[in-house]
């Protein structure tokens, strides 16, 4: 077994001094907002998953075609691991969007595009898993893998554009018109130094949970095949 | 006029060694063949046997016998939900055709013996695509006039038959692709719904959209947008299927 490398441990105490930091500018140093007051604050949070995940999902998309046209199972191994990530981040994006709804729409779920693009992206990545657990034989579970990501990739686009023929109540923040009515805020300057902080920390927190989990990947894998030579 | 002659030699000198040289000259010909033997193979045993029909349609009367109750459709509900009640029957009568359909072939090493021969193995999922779409209209063109019949509405417009084939072209490309890899997973017989509804659900959203803008007398330019979405949707997810359907039935 490899040690773990060092750049992985360093990342790992980053990334928790990190996500301190940003809870630190979240809750703490940026402002409370005048309208929706303190659980406005949800908001650095809700924004730095939910980019992290799309990040995620576009990667395992793009490692799908990757993996279709190479066939290494590296691309499979990437893949799990990017969809692994991203869908406990989304999920955490779609609770802490919730909390923030509440008292700002006055409910806890609407079905306005984006959330339930949200929904639908979260159960197509679930399928995804209960596909995988039906399959023995890690080649096909790849390539099967590799075919429902695509499609679900591709599927989950389209169905947030079918749903904007309906009328949205999510709040464009940056630049939508008619924000305010819909609970979009203008940032003040210490806000905006949380926000682009908890991008930052959340994109660190990622990388660094994405290569934890490659590594896993890689561990189980080489566990397969040495149980493989022993049975042999 | 050399290559010309070239072709000409070369025709001739393939006409000698193969007995079936004019196929292998023509691809697109041994293609369009090849399809229609899946179809033709499909539709025969389906006629003989009718199991599979039989089951879709009871299953999407029964469906709809549900939907009266679950929703009490009196007169007035009925204008607002009737699309929405088409497309449910349709999107749960269709899995049970699909993973049928698919499972026939995994159940006898049929799936292997098609993979053996010697055609483009496109050939095979556009063949599967064609009778599933031959078994979904068939079963809506049942369903429709009865429907008709018991709610007292008139379902048959040339507008609203358009979605529904384009609904079901976009419905069954895709749930053949899935169905052929959820037949080859353990969990074959529960899996296919799982797969495949969230990934149709621009089908079926642009679709209920539209056919209940056609139910409703609504201007043409609104029922333009989904019906757009509806063939877009149609033409990618073809293509990508028949792009990695490949990968899916390789061994």
């Amino acid at each position: 077994m490899q040690a773990k490398p060092l750049a992985l441990t360093i990342l790992d105490i980053v990334s928790v001094i990190a996500l301190g930091v940003s809870a630190y500018l979240a809750l703490v140093f940026a402002p409370t907002e005048l309208v929706m007051g303190d659980v406005q604050r949800v908001f650095y949070f809700h924004i730095g998953t939910a980019w992290t995940a799309l990040l995620g999902f576009i990667l395992a998309a793009v490692f799908s075609v990757i993996f279709l046209i190479t066939r290494d199972l590296k691309w499979d191994r990437l893949q799990v691991a990017a969809i692994e990530v991203s869908l406990v981040f989304f999920f955490i994006t779609i609770v802490l969007g919730s909390i923030w709804a509440r008292p700002a729409w006055n409910t806890w779920w609407t079905w306005d595009p984006r959330l339930t693009t949200a929904a639908v992206t979260e159960l197509i990545y679930v399928a995804y898993f209960m596909l995988r657990q039906g399959i023995d034989d890690p080649d096909r579970r790849a390539r099967f893998g590799a075919v429902y990501a695509l499609v679900g990739g591709i599927s989950a686009p389209i169905t947030f554009f079918a749903i904007r023929l309906f009328r949205t109540i999510h709040p464009v923040v940056i630049g939508g018109a008619n924000a305010e009515a819909q609970g979009g805020f203008n940032m003040t300057a210490d806000m905006r130094v949380a926000f682009f902080f908890a991008l930052f920390a959340f994109t660190v927190i990622f990388v660094d949970l994405f290569w934890n989990r490659i590594r896993l990947g890689d561990l189980q894998n080489q566990v397969e095949q040495l149980k493989l030579t022993v049975t042999m | 006029m050399a290559n010309k002659s070239n072709a000409l030699v070369d025709q001739s000198m393939n006409a000698d060694v193969h007995a079936r040289s004019k196929e292998t000259i023509r691809p697109s010909a041994t293609f369009l063949k090849a399809v229609s033997a899946v179809v033709w193979k499909d539709l025969q045993a389906e006629f003989r046997s009718r199991e599979l029909f039989s089951a879709m349609l009871v299953f999407s009367l029964l469906i709809i016998l549900i939907f009266n109750f679950a929703l009490e459709l009196d007169v007035k509900t009925r204008q607002s939900v009737t699309a929405g009640v088409l497309w449910a029957t349709f999107a749960f009568a269709g899995t049970l055709g699909l993973n049928r359909s698919m499972a026939i072939e995994k159940d006898r090493g049929c799936l292997d013996g098609l993979l053996l021969a010697p055609v483009d193995r496109s050939a095979i999922y556009f063949g599967k695509v064609i009778s599933n779409l031959a078994f979904m209209l068939i079963v809506e063109i049942i369903v429709l006039p009865v429907y008709s019949v018991l709610y007292n509405t008139n379902l048959f417009q040339p507008g609203l038959l358009l979605v529904i084939l384009l609904g079901s072209i976009g419905y069954v490309a895709v749930g053949t692709l899935l169905s052929a890899m959820s037949v080859q997973t353990r969990t074959r017989d529960i899996l296919l719904p799982i797969l495949l509804f969230p990934v149709v659900i621009p089908v079926l959203l642009a679709a209920v959209k539209a056919s209940s803008g056609f139910l409703t007398g609504s201007e043409l330019a609104d029922v333009l947008l989904p019906i757009n979405l509806l063939i877009a949707y149609d033409i990618i997810f073809i293509a990508v299927a028949f792009m990695v359907f490949d990968s899916v039935v390789e061994e």
